[in-house]
């Protein structure tokens, strides 16, 4: 039997997107540092103002830099496009705005990151569209909140701070039995250790800035269309299935079909919104991307190393990863994730707050900041920081206990992040 | 655009412009388990450029309804009745790959109804691997897989789209993924099954015919034994395209398609 000859993923992390410069041979990818770009005449320009025919107008839309990082991505990710921009926020808000208007509906996983629960459950009611949160894990519950309204049920590969394996192809299934996309936020998984859009997902959004860039130095974010969902097989998507006036009458389901999400979202949503990527972002990014795959093999070599070694430490009460078989999502996640189920785990520590708040000042090697996905290992005590002024009753509403220290796992050499976690665990239990 | 046809509904790109009768209508016919938007880099463009530009999802394809046509010749006298009934004359034939034989054997069943033919991916005879006819069969998605691995050239595999942020082998790989059941193999069955007999000799209008030199589906020399059948034809060559030419090489193929079409 014949087989397709695709690029693999590790060539498509270096190549995808990307040819020589044509005019300067360059190998690597040029930043171009420009806002706009000149017109052939005026006929070309306006072509490329109607959408006859493609090209860059102005950074703001697109720009030759961040497209060769977009193509990269949708081909990693297995999507017929993707949208670059300026965070994870601006790209799951440009999703949501392609999507839906005043008066529709989102179900949503609720162990999802802080900053995607607020919009969601803050801000975009005031623009008319609300969400109803659910247990990730419950399948009925994800049925029963659907109703007339509901537009796209969204949830994080790997929830957060419980790490929940999101079931993809069960809750894609009930998506599209209710005539609905599934979008997802793959930050924490990336497309090495999950492909989204092959196990049904519809729409596939990252915070680029965390395992994607590695390097902790740029922000970014993307939306990328898995081209599998039929926009124009109800009334529910007018924005992508009616004429728009924004570009004399087109439709953008019947001219471009599967790729409608991708040309809205950038024709619209960058042109109006704004919250375009720089170039120079764009170029750090794909520093990153060039070296995903080996960056997240070691990240996972290392996260089972440190979960080796915490699981036998005294001062650890529990440790919490997919890959500990006491983790409710142990089987989905050998089932789903089969090279790993990420860099980012919790424990607990013996002495709660306190204990949590002496560990944290006496690691030397990881760094303490409010971020994940670096090339270099990050901790946080929630309890003594980001959720500091809540209750011990509200901190476990939360889902996060007194006792909760977050790590996400570097590429250092083990043995040092191992010996850095255990003279600060030392140290936390002497209170 | 939609309209009614022999009681299916018959949808239409047409760039998102009314249908201009006092225009020159170009209608494009699109290949094996696809549909209208293989066309979506030129429709809007002729539409905007002195043409009506239809781009038809063929019955049971994309977003017509209706029953497949399960051989060329029925694909080709439904296309003839559907051109009768839009009431615009004969009609600028354009056809891509399976596109391409509909294209021929309509020019050649019903002359009165085309005025020109542009082929892109042609040629006399499309045999089908037949591992691929059996994927096709079992509806597996190796049959998408194999469509798109080898529809494009190397280029395209890697990068080059001219479309900013859309990757080129997924697009193609979703569009027949999202063919229902049994499409792809009524086509390519369709293509294989099909013999051109003496086609030459029954088409009286003008050709043209586009080749790339990276099309591994109907490769340069078999697109070369289907022109050389005819007299007048012109032949255009794509160095460094595939199959997927309207998508590989958008700019390159709106310039011959206008030059071609007036």
């Amino acid at each position: 039997m014949v087989e397709p000859d695709y690029l693999k993923f590790d060539t498509l992390s270096l190549h995808a997107g990307q040819e020589p410069d044509p005019t300067t041979g360059s190998r690597g990818v040029p930043i171009y540092q420009t806002t706009s770009y000149s017109f052939v005449d005026t006929e070309q320009a306006a072509g490329l103002f109607n959408l006859e025919q493609p090209g860059h107008i102005y950074s703001r839309i697109s720009n030759p830099t961040v497209a060769v990082l977009e193509e990269r991505l949708a081909a990693l990710e297995g999507g017929v496009g993707a949208v670059f921009t300026a965070s994870g926020m601006a790209a799951f808000h440009l999703a949501c705005a392609t999507i839906m208007s005043a008066g529709n509906h989102v179900v949503a996983s609720r162990n999802i990151y802080g900053g995607s629960h607020n919009m969601l459950n803050l801000t975009m009611p005031r623009f008319g569209i609300n969400t109803t949160f659910v247990d990730p894990r419950d399948p009925d519950a994800w049925r029963a909140a659907i109703t007339d309204d509901t537009r796209v049920l969204f949830a994080e590969t790997l929830g957060n701070p419980g790490i929940e394996v999101l079931n993809v192809p069960v809750i894609a299934e009930i998506a599209h039995e209710h005539g609905l996309p599934l979008m997802l936020d793959a930050t924490f998984t990336t497309p090495y250790l999950m492909k989204p859009i092959e196990l049904g997902a519809d729409i596939v959004m990252h915070s680029v800035t965390k395992f994607l860039g590695g390097h902790g130095i740029a922000l970014g974010g993307v939306v990328v269309d898995g081209g599998r969902f039929d926009w124009a097989a109800s009334d529910k998507f007018p924005t992508l299935s009616e004429p728009y006036d924004g570009y004399h009458g087109i439709s953008f389901a019947e001219e471009y079909g599967h790729q409608a999400l991708s040309m809205r979202a950038r024709a619209e949503g960058l042109r109006d919104f704004g919250a375009a990527m720089s170039p120079a972002n764009a170029f750090h990014l794909l520093q990153g991307v060039e070296t995903l795959p080996l960056r997240m093999r070691r990240h996972v070599e290392n996260t089972t190393a440190v979960i080796e070694f915490l699981e036998e430490n005294e001062a650890v009460s529990w440790v919490s990863h997919p890959s500990v078989s006491s983790h409710p999502d142990h089987e989905l996640a050998k089932e789903l994730l089969p090279k790993g189920a990420g860099a980012i785990l919790s424990f607990g520590i013996t002495g709660g707050r306190e204990a949590g708040r002496r560990f944290i000042e006496n690691v030397q090697l990881a760094s303490h900041v409010a971020n994940v996905g670096d090339a270099k290992t990050l901790v946080i005590h929630p309890a003594s920081t980001t959720h500091q002024q809540l209750s011990a009753e509200d901190l476990a509403a939360a889902g996060v206990g007194e006792d909760l220290i977050r790590l996400s796992v570097g590429l250092e050499d083990p043995e040092d992040i191992i010996n850095d976690l255990a003279r600060a665990l030392r140290a936390s239990q002497k209170g | 655009m939609d309209l009614e046809f022999q009681g299916i509904t018959v949808n239409f790109a047409t760039g998102g412009v009314e249908i201009d009768h006092s225009q020159p209508p170009v209608l494009m016919v699109h290949g094996a388990g696809m549909d209208r938007t293989v066309w979506s880099q030129q429709t809007r463009y002729l539409a905007h450029h002195g043409f009506s530009a239809m781009a038809v999802d063929l019955p049971g394809h994309g977003d017509s309804s209706g029953e497949l046509l399960s051989t060329i010749d029925e694909m080709a006298d439904w296309l003839a009745g559907l051109i009768r009934s839009l009431d615009l004359g004969p009609v600028r034939l354009v056809g891509h790959s399976m596109g391409c034989l509909i294209a021929l054997e309509t020019a050649a069943r019903h002359g009165d109804v085309t005025e020109r033919l542009v082929l892109m991916g042609a040629a006399a005879a499309m045999p089908v691997h037949p591992d691929l006819l059996g994927a096709a069969e079992r509806n597996e998605i190796l049959a998408p897989q194999l469509m798109t691995a080898w529809a494009h050239g190397t280029r395209a595999h890697i990068a080059g789209n001219p479309t900013p942020g859309l990757w080129m082998r997924s697009g193609c790989q979703a569009l027949l993924e999202r063919a229902a059941d049994g499409v792809i193999y009524n086509d390519l069955f369709a293509c294989s099954s099909y013999e051109a007999g003496d086609i030459a000799g029954q088409v009286k209008c003008p050709i043209t015919v586009i080749v790339g030199s990276e099309d591994k589906m109907t490769p340069p020399k078999a697109t070369a034994q289907l022109v050389a059948g005819f007299s007048e034809v012109e032949l255009l060559h794509l160095e460094g395209i595939g199959h997927m030419m309207m998508l590989e090489a958008p700019d390159q193929i709106r310039e011959m398609m206008l030059t071609a079409l007036q």
